[in-house]
């Protein structure tokens, strides 16, 4: 069998970036989360929030250290797999991911170690600050980054000469149509994740009867973000969805699985759709509704793929079901936020078992959400690279051969599977210690000297916890 | 487009400056990483790394500054570079990863130490080589087409740049033993007196080995060297100077004037490091694919 270079380089962009994607979406919305324990903390001095955000700090600590890590990378895929890619969009693309290093970069190293080292040694405030600070150096970092992907998206702002891209206003091509949308869906996404996982990990905290005022706290503070968060992403979602109807309707024609443009088009909740011979198999379907749901109207006229030629169509399986897949995790969200505050209105939210165990499952939820609605807006955006401007294939390496593609997707596999099965053994361990450990003095032992971003974590990675 | 000043030549400067400043700070804690398979026990291994834990990654931004400034300043010599060099940039990756999270575990770690030991070494090494052998690709230059890289994955492995990729790993393990005489006391400092007069043998002849070479690789370069500009012979007698004046010190071992030492080391890469980067300047300026800027 012929290796295809094309097919492997995006498998392989896929991995890593998805790889890599966990982490950042996680601490964007826990470093928010610690500036405001610190905030709390800094304003009622009640001892407990700093309990709390030592805790969480040292989880920051490590899933901070396996971001970097990952992100190392990606700079590099654009250029080593993409370099057609690279080298037209570089205009762009190299000022905005330059500014990326040196905004967000520069501001988070810099007040990291303050947050994670420098509680006893600076004032109070000046450590709020700090926490403030690697907050808001996270969320320039995804300013920069979902700029970027948003050109792709939504081109704007840019002029084609002579095979480069020209940028000719500045303004419309960082603030393309999609821009808005896309940032603040995935800022929501960045808190609910981070309110999802505290949940979790205080409910099971809960459950073993460990820390039960701190952890209950820490658990209350995340069911209200819950509550205010998950119901406005779905209608952020939605707003989202029009906007790339309007502007990728082929995305959301794959979305629905519709492969007709029709007017009165039902919502599919289950169907295989078929790309070859273009149509579904076992539709189960609700009358009208994606009519609705997209135009407001119940005649409403929905766009089909049938208005490109089938080579120009999203591979249509992938986005059709990874869209249900996100669409079925903010639904669950959205119930366990309604159900933890039936829960509180009868002040019993911290004693349900059932509850808190549906938590700590809920805890993996945002993640596999994020994947799929990244997955459903990269796929579904294919052929494209640059929507209709560019094709994946046109900007492939062209010295690129399958069994080089095939050599680093292999090693790249292996060597993410080696390093991150440590880094999620030792994330376990530092979840494992919890509260207690977080916060018992002990006598600062060698290994613990304040050095690298898991030195703030005091867990040994093999020992059992003591 | 009129410039009010050479944008090109800026860019080249600092893009120069950034490499030469990564050179200089990752290659003494990468250095470490290739003398640790090397260390007599695990005393002298901690020393080592918790010399250069704090400042590694640090050092490493100038890596990430010099990837993107590359890809803003001159994306064509990005698009060519990199995918030339694909494979080497792999290998690259895949061993600051491995040594990047050995600095996290190792101190975690108690029974499985070694195996982030065997990280931090393999890593550190691979990562030097694949540096060195990185320059030499680009001093024997790409095979393109209309701007466009077309030769095969392993073209940038020759004896040239296996020998260039050694030389690195050669002169950061010096840079490596340098610092740990500046930084170190007792016996880690008296372990690595040892060492350093052999490896800055070592890099002498890496260095000898690829001044005689590098003109039959690259024409220009060859052109630079030996018309003209004569003043650019200085700069290896004074890289040879230096180097002399380093042999002398060593050898009396003056345990205060150690910060010395490691700068004295320095000033041997600078002269050296300039008068390439000279050299292919010149080269630059007759070959449009290393040096096009689109502003």
């Amino acid at each position: 069998m012929e290796l295809d270079p094309l097919l492997l380089s995006r498998i392989q962009f896929a991995f890593v970036v998805c790889f890599h994607a966990i982490f950042p979406v996680f601490t964007i919305g826990l470093a928010s989360f610690i500036a405001v324990l610190e905030a709390l903390s800094f304003k009622t001095g009640n001892p407990l929030w700093q309990k709390l955000s030592k805790f969480w700090i040292q989880v920051f600590a490590v899933v901070f250290g396996m971001g970097v890590v990952s992100g190392i990378v990606m700079s590099f895929q654009f250029g080593t797999n993409w370099s057609n890619f690279s080298y037209a969009t570089a205009n762009f693309l190299g000022p905005v991911l330059s500014y990326e290093v040196v905004t967000a970069f520069f501001l988070e190293a810099a007040f990291l170690g303050v947050l994670l080292f420098g509680r006893d040694k600076v004032p109070q405030g000046v450590h709020l600050f700090a926490a403030i600070m690697v907050a808001l150096g996270t969320f320039i970092s995804s300013f920069w980054i979902l700029s970027a992907n948003s050109l792709m998206q939504t081109p704007d702002g840019l002029e084609l000469r002579n095979g480069m891209y020209h940028v000719v206003s500045w303004a419309d091509a960082l603030f393309t149509a999609s821009f808005a949308y896309r940032f603040v869906h995935m800022a929501l996404a960045s808190f609910l994740t981070a309110a999802l996982v505290v949940a979790g990990v205080s409910a099971w905290f809960i459950l073993q009867k460990r820390e039960f005022a701190t952890n209950r706290k820490a658990l209350s503070i995340a069911l209200w973000m819950l509550l205010i968060l998950a119901p406005l992403q779905v209608v952020v979602g939605d707003f989202h969805g029009l906007n790339t109807l309007k502007h990728q309707p082929m995305k959301v024609a794959a979305m629905e699985g519709n492969w007709q443009t029709d007017t009165g088009v039902p919502l599919l909740l289950f169907a295989i759709p078929d790309q070859q011979a273009q149509t579904n198999h076992f539709e189960v379907k609700i009358p009208k509704l994606a009519s609705y749901v997209l135009t407001h109207d119940w005649d409403g006229e929905v766009p089909g793929l049938n208005e490109v030629a089938p080579e120009m169509q999203p591979p249509v399986f992938i986005v059709f079901w990874s869209f249900r897949i996100m669409v079925a995790m903010g639904l669950l969200m959205v119930v366990f936020a309604i159900w933890g505050l039936l829960l509180r209105y009868k002040g019993k939210y911290q004693h349900s078992r059932s509850f808190l165990q549906g938590l700590r499952l809920m805890s993996l939820s945002p993640f596999i959400a994020v994947l799929a609605g990244w997955v459903v807006t990269e796929s579904g955006r294919a052929p494209w690279l640059i929507y209709q401007q560019m094709t994946h294939a046109e900007g492939l390496t062209p010295s690129l051969t399958g069994g080089m593609a095939l050599f680093t997707l292999i090693g790249y596999i292996v060597v993410y599977a080696l390093v991150f099965s440590a880094g999620v053994y030792y994330l376990l361990k530092v979840f494992r210690g919890g509260i207690e450990k977080a916060n018992r003095p002990h006598e600062q032992q060698e290994f613990e000297r304040p050095k690298r971003p898991f030195s703030a974590a005091h867990a040994s990675l093999e020992e059992g916890d003591n | 487009m009129e410039q009010p000043f050479d944008l090109t030549l800026i860019w080249a400067g600092i893009i120069a400056f950034g490499v030469m400043m990564y050179v200089l700070m990752d290659g003494f804690d990468l250095g470490q990483g290739i003398l640790f398979p090397f260390a007599p026990d695990e005393h002298h291994r901690d020393v080592m790394m918790n010399s250069v834990a704090p400042v590694w990654d640090g050092n490493e931004t100038w890596l990430v500054l010099g990837g993107a400034g590359l890809l803003a300043a001159f994306p064509l010599v990005y698009s060519v570079f990199l995918p030339a060099l694909y494979i080497g940039v792999f290998l690259l990756l895949a061993g600051l990863i491995f040594r990047g999270v050995a600095f996290e575990f190792r101190f975690k770690a108690k029974t499985s130490k070694y195996l982030w030991n065997w990280a931090f070494a393999g890593g550190s090494t691979v990562a030097a080589f694949a540096q060195g052998a990185v320059v030499g690709a680009y001093i024997q230059g790409f095979e393109t087409e209309n701007f466009r890289y077309v030769g095969g994955a392993l073209d940038w492995l020759t004896p040239f740049t296996v020998i260039t990729g050694l030389g690195l790993v050669a002169g950061y393990a010096l840079l490596g033993a340098t610092w740990l005489i500046m930084k170190s006391e007792g016996e880690v400092q008296q372990w690595a007196y040892k060492l350093a007069p052999r490896l800055l043998l070592m890099v002498l002849v890496v260095f000898a080995i690829i001044s005689v070479y590098t003109p039959f690789v690259d024409p220009y370069v060859k052109e630079r060297w030996f018309s003209g500009f004569s003043a650019i012979w200085l700069l290896p007698v004074l890289a040879l100077y230096c180097a002399y004046a380093n042999f002398q010190s060593l050898a009396k071992r003056p345990g205060r004037h150690a910060v010395c030492r490691h700068h004295g080391f320095v000033s041997v890469y600078l002269p050296g490091f300039v008068s390439q980067q000279m050299a292919l300047y010149g080269a630059a300026k007759l070959h449009p694919v290393r040096c096009r800027i689109s502003l």
